[in-house]
């Protein structure tokens, strides 16, 4: 609901900003009151409701898992444990699907992937003022700030911070794993032998950049469309929520509508949050076991 | 919406998530699963076992019975070939019993005869001499005529 004073767009623009905490320009350390202030600040500032909500959800998901693992019994499982149990089974049926090397640590990878980020897209189905209109409460009468200044975005992975820092750290196990596997000798050459090949060492020669710049744009593809794809469907998801919203505020009847509009594209959202938690598990998955294979 | 910091605060978040679950939630949940499951193939074996078992026991019964049947009744046929002898060992003792019994009784009628006879000698032989003296009227010297006398009981 747009509050008091504030415009469609101010609303919009409102709901979009991150809580940015940096150092200003002038030098002081502080939150950015604008989206023009916290772009001010540079690569050296942190979205702290992002970290603040990934951190708080995977916490979560370690400590709901963990307390089932460390009761766990191999009697006759209960409701929880069960839950936790065809997930977990689910995952790994998966993961002996679409990864065919053989590291332990993969599979344990895509259950936290997967758990964490569905959790955080989870976020995306509570109402878009709630947690932020809490927030500015407890900003304003707390911290005695400006309510029209505290920015609280609940869903880190509509920050493209939050998909990106995922993506790039799979980006560095797959480097990692690559070169592990096929030695650094292997992973240029599998960069730069195909997908042009030739029997003559000259055209070979020649072939050299023109594979390394394919090969080297589907490397680099990998991790960015990874976070972009999840950002930009949650993003999206976000977004008619809060154009929904702003109907709520358009007297009676829209706010009806708005309500039904809301509840449909809730249930229509459960099944992008769930597809895009599974979508970014499964293909983290198949780029590291392209990492432990030669082509 | 630029990007920052965050993304390296994300990443280590990652790292620090994954590694916990790697090292401590993960192994846990699979040896729960993998343990259930040699359970549960356990049980099945076990059913599956006592199963058999009990078809064996069910053969072992059937068995044993139709051998007690076997042995109930050879002692039966046991027991009346005994009895048939028993009877007839019955039957020849009681035959020897009664011929002893019958000679017995023989020997007791010809001993009783004789001492009948004897007596009866006797008296027949003191007839005599008292008819023989009557007839000859006077005294016969009984220890003259003892020899004769005798000689007349034999014959008797």
């Amino acid at each position: 609901m747009a509050s008091g004073g504030q415009s469609s767009s101010e609303y919009i623009k409102h709901h979009l900003q991150n809580l940015t905490l940096g150092q200003h320009p002038d030098g002081h350390w502080g939150f950015a009151h604008s989206a023009a202030e916290a772009k001010a600040m540079g690569f050296w500032a942190i979205n702290v409701d992002t970290l603040l909500w990934s951190f708080t959800l995977g916490a979560l998901f370690l400590w709901w898992f963990y307390r089932i693992a460390k009761k766990a019994s191999t009697g006759v499982p209960g409701g929880g444990q069960n839950f936790v149990e065809m997930l977990v089974e689910f995952i790994d049926t998966n993961v002996r699907g679409s990864f065919t090397a053989k590291n332990d640590m993969v599979a344990p990878m895509a259950l936290t992937l997967f758990v964490w980020i569905l959790l955080i897209n989870m976020m995306d189905l509570v109402p878009v003022d709630w947690l932020p209109g809490l927030a500015a409460i407890v900003g304003e009468h707390v911290f005695g700030a400006d309510p029209h200044h505290v920015f609280f975005k609940v869903v880190p992975s509509t920050d493209p911070n939050a998909t990106f820092g995922l993506s790039l750290t799979i980006f560095a196990f797959v480097l990692y794993y690559s070169i592990k596997m096929k030695g650094a000798g292997g992973f240029a050459a599998e960069l730069t032998m195909q997908p042009f090949q030739a029997n003559n060492p000259i055209v070979r020669v020649l072939f050299i950049p023109v594979n390394l710049f394919l090969e080297g744009v589907s490397l680099l593809a990998k991790p960015v469309s990874l976070s972009l794809r999840l950002f930009g469907n949650l993003y999206a998801g976000e977004m008619i929520f809060i154009l929904i919203a702003l109907m709520f505020s358009a007297g009676w009847g829209l706010f009806v509508f708005g309500g039904v509009l809301q509840w449909a594209w809730a249930v229509f959202h459960v099944l992008i949050v769930l597809l895009q938690a599974f979508i970014f598990m499964t293909l983290s998955v198949v780029y590291l076991d392209m990492a432990h294979h030669e082509h | 919406m630029n990007l920052n910091a965050t993304m390296i605060g994300q990443s280590i978040f990652f790292g620090v998530f994954l590694w916990f679950c790697w090292k401590f939630i993960w192994p846990m949940l699979m040896s729960a699963l993998s343990e259930r499951e040699t359970r549960i193939a356990d049980g099945l074996a076990a059913g599956e076992k006592g199963r058999r078992d009990l078809e064996l026991a069910d053969k072992r019964v059937g068995e044993m019975l139709r051998e007690a049947k076997g042995k109930a009744a050879e002692i039966l046929s046991q027991a009346e070939r005994r009895a048939g002898e028993i009877s007839d060992e019955a039957k020849a003792q009681a035959r020897v019993e009664a011929e002893r019994i019958l000679s017995g009784a023989q020997t007791e009628i010809e001993q009783e005869m004789n001492r009948a006879r004897d007596a009866l000698r006797g008296q027949v032989a003191a007839l005599a001499v008292s008819g023989a003296s009557q007839l000859l009227e006077r005294e016969v010297d009984a220890g003259a005529h003892a020899e004769l006398l005798d000689q007349l009981a034999t014959r008797l």
